[in-house]
């Protein structure tokens, strides 16, 4: 693997590590399996370039992709436990539906941002080549979420969304109205969500309706990755895994991309053989190394 | 490469044949392909091809992101890191992520970067100008001329007063050629019927309802609606609806001719395209091409199953005839 493919899966370890924080919200934090991401991902893209594209400053562009990601999730949220709609089920139909609303919010499928001023922009202002600036930018924004993240789930709002995820039935027999907590813990994931897709299109240059597919795989299997390999004990050392995991998760991409074994060789459409298997020896290693070794 | 090098210069100082060293030398050229798929596979094939035919040693980085974007940005950052002398991107996303590595990575601001099978470079962002590209990205676009597919149907059909096109609407290919047939019909004075799916399962029934609501159905070279080509014919045959496609490789699945675009020739172009550039063009002012020759074939079966009477001048023009 070349240095610049190697910085190329941090940066993008990094920028979809924002979604995987989110993942990790509903998936780990409330137990609420969530397929909206698939949707909300490419929502808050397609509102940022929007907004970039009739003339809106591109950091307040990505405040209008959070807000739209938050109430994507909040109608999932609502269908849930208003209507009563299995979470799974719900969620896929606020994707469905989303599917529709980018492309209207677009006024088609592909929004393109190459050309225009980008948050990357003042950086690379500074001199510093772009994609070292994308890294340095994207871990700050990476660690004041993992930051602020911390902080949420240790107030009083987060260790109900805690005990909502746990136990359920406990929570509402205190008075606790979990209705709210998951539409407004729903609601944050995408909110996250949607902030990634927007600081994915202002890296890559475009937004595109069809980027979001495959999001939820990536997050899960991130979320699996890093609890591996990083281990869950404490809220801390998770979401830290979260993002960690994020970005092996890319890592291992790239690795498959530039895998060469001698005379059999892979072809290009093996990639997706080739991530599985390595996602699967990460998630095994620590099993396999405890049995053998200990 | 170092082999070869090495003994490329011991040939020319064996027999002094220092002329022809430059020539020996391979050329390096990454693939950025969006996704496995028979058309854009036949644009690499083609690309190759010409180069070889060119007499180009080339050796061939090729990566296929397997219809992920985010695949194929990380593969933008692996082909900076091959310093290849010319990358080929197929397809816009793979285009997109390409023009963006440009930007954050002063090293490839002088790697010349062809695209193919890019509808609208300009809606894209890949250039400013199609006759001046201005910067080192150019390449071939297949927007296909909507006039001449439109003025074919009507040679079928001189009566025509509705038609019905059928696309995926999350393609921005598609979305950009259908805006361009609504303006040609618009001028022609005849009704659009825009059927919509969202994923190849849906060809089926989004077909029918074009049943009753129009005399004829175009298919734009839409990704989705192509992959399931067979669907679509089957309900026009069934309710003797004529189907005309924009690509000739529809013709034999089923639809009633086609004013071909060959993914192949597109491909050979814009290897002709990296031959010129590998003599010493500049990118920046080697204009975007589009294909110019289009061949006609006709399906003789599917015509009669869809109830198409073929003009005898039509059967004199058509290059190839499906009996």
């Amino acid at each position: 693997m070349t240095l610049y493919a190697l910085l190329g899966a941090v940066e993008q370890g990094l920028v979809y590590g924002i979604m995987v924080l989110g993942v990790y919200l509903t998936f780990r934090v409330l137990n609420f399996p969530d397929l909206t991401v698939d949707g909300s991902l490419p929502l808050g893209a397609a509102v940022c370039a929007v907004a970039i594209t009739s003339g809106i400053d591109p950091f307040l562009s990505l405040f209008l992709a959070m807000f739209a990601g938050f109430l994507a999730g909040m109608i999932t949220g609502f269908l849930n436990t208003k209507l009563g709609i299995l979470h799974l089920l719900a969620s896929i139909l606020t994707m469905i539906a989303l599917y529709s609303i980018n492309i209207r919010v677009m006024s088609g499928p592909n929004v393109s941002l190459l050309g225009r001023d980008t948050i990357l922009d003042p950086l690379m202002g500074l001199g510093l080549p772009g994609y070292l600036s994308s890294i340095v930018l994207f871990s700050f924004i990476g660690a004041a979420i993992v930051i602020f993240l911390i902080w949420f789930l240790h107030t009083e709002f987060g260790q109900t969304m805690l005990a909502t995820g746990d136990n359920p039935r406990m929570i509402t027999s205190q008075g606790v109205n979990t209705h709210s907590v998951i539409i407004i813990g729903v609601g944050l994931s995408n909110a996250m969500v949607a902030f990634s897709g927007a600081l994915i299109a202002q890296n890559q240059g475009a937004a595109d309706v069809n980027m979001g597919v495959g999001t939820i795989v990536a997050g899960l299997a991130s979320v699996i990755v890093g609890e591996t390999v990083f281990g869950r004990g404490g809220i801390m050392r998770a979401v830290i895994a979260a993002l960690l995991g994020s970005i092996l998760y890319r890592l291992a991409i790239a690795m498959a991309l530039s895998m060469k074994l001698g005379a059999f060789s892979f072809t290009p459409s093996d990639l997706n053989l080739i991530t599985a298997l390595l996602v699967v020896l990460a998630l095994t290693a620590p099993k396999i190394k405890a049995r053998f070794f200990s | 490469m170092m082999n070869r090098f090495v003994l490329s210069a011991c040939l020319v100082l064996m027999f002094g044949l220092s002329a022809s060293a430059g020539a020996e030398q391979a050329k390096v050229v990454s693939v950025n392909q969006f996704v496995e798929h028979p058309a854009l596979d036949s644009v690499l094939r083609g690309f190759q091809e010409q180069l070889r035919e060119e007499g180009f040693q080339v050796e061939y980085r090729v990566h296929n992101a397997q219809a992920n974007m985010a695949t194929a940005n990380l593969i933008a950052q692996q082909i900076v890191g091959e310093r290849p002398d010319l990358v080929l991107a197929i397809a816009t996303p793979s285009a997109q992520a390409m023009a963006q590595t440009v930007k954050k990575n002063p090293s490839m601001q002088k790697t010349p970067i062809l695209f193919s099978a890019v509808t609208d470079p300009l809606g894209a962002g890949l250039v400013k100008d199609l006759q001046n590209p201005g910067e080192n990205i150019t390449g071939t676009s297949d927007l296909t001329p909507m006039d001449q597919h439109l003025a074919l149907i009507r040679e079928f059909h001189p009566e025509l007063t509705s038609l019905g096109v059928i696309y995926n609407s999350g393609e921005a290919n598609s979305r950009a050629l259908v805006d361009l047939l609504k303006a040609e019909t618009v001028k022609a004075g005849i009704k659009l019927e825009e059927a919509t799916v969202a994923r190849s399962s849906d060809v089926f029934q989004s077909a029918r309802s074009l049943v009753g609501r129009t005399q004829a159905v175009y298919v734009p070279t839409d990704n989705t609606v192509v992959s399931a080509f067979e669907a679509l014919a089957k309900v026009c045959q069934d309710n003797k609806l004529p189907l005309y496609a924009a690509d000739v490789d529809s013709v034999p699945r089923g639809a009633v001719a086609a004013l071909g675009f060959d993914y192949y020739e597109h491909g050979r172009q814009a290897g002709a395209m990296a031959g010129r550039i590998f003599r010493g063009a500049d990118p920046a002012t080697t204009p975007v091409e589009t294909q110019q020759e289009l061949e006609l074939h006709i399906n003789l079966p599917a015509a009669e199953a869809m109830g198409v009477t073929i003009p005898q001048a039509l059967l004199d023009r058509a290059g190839k005839i499906l009996e």
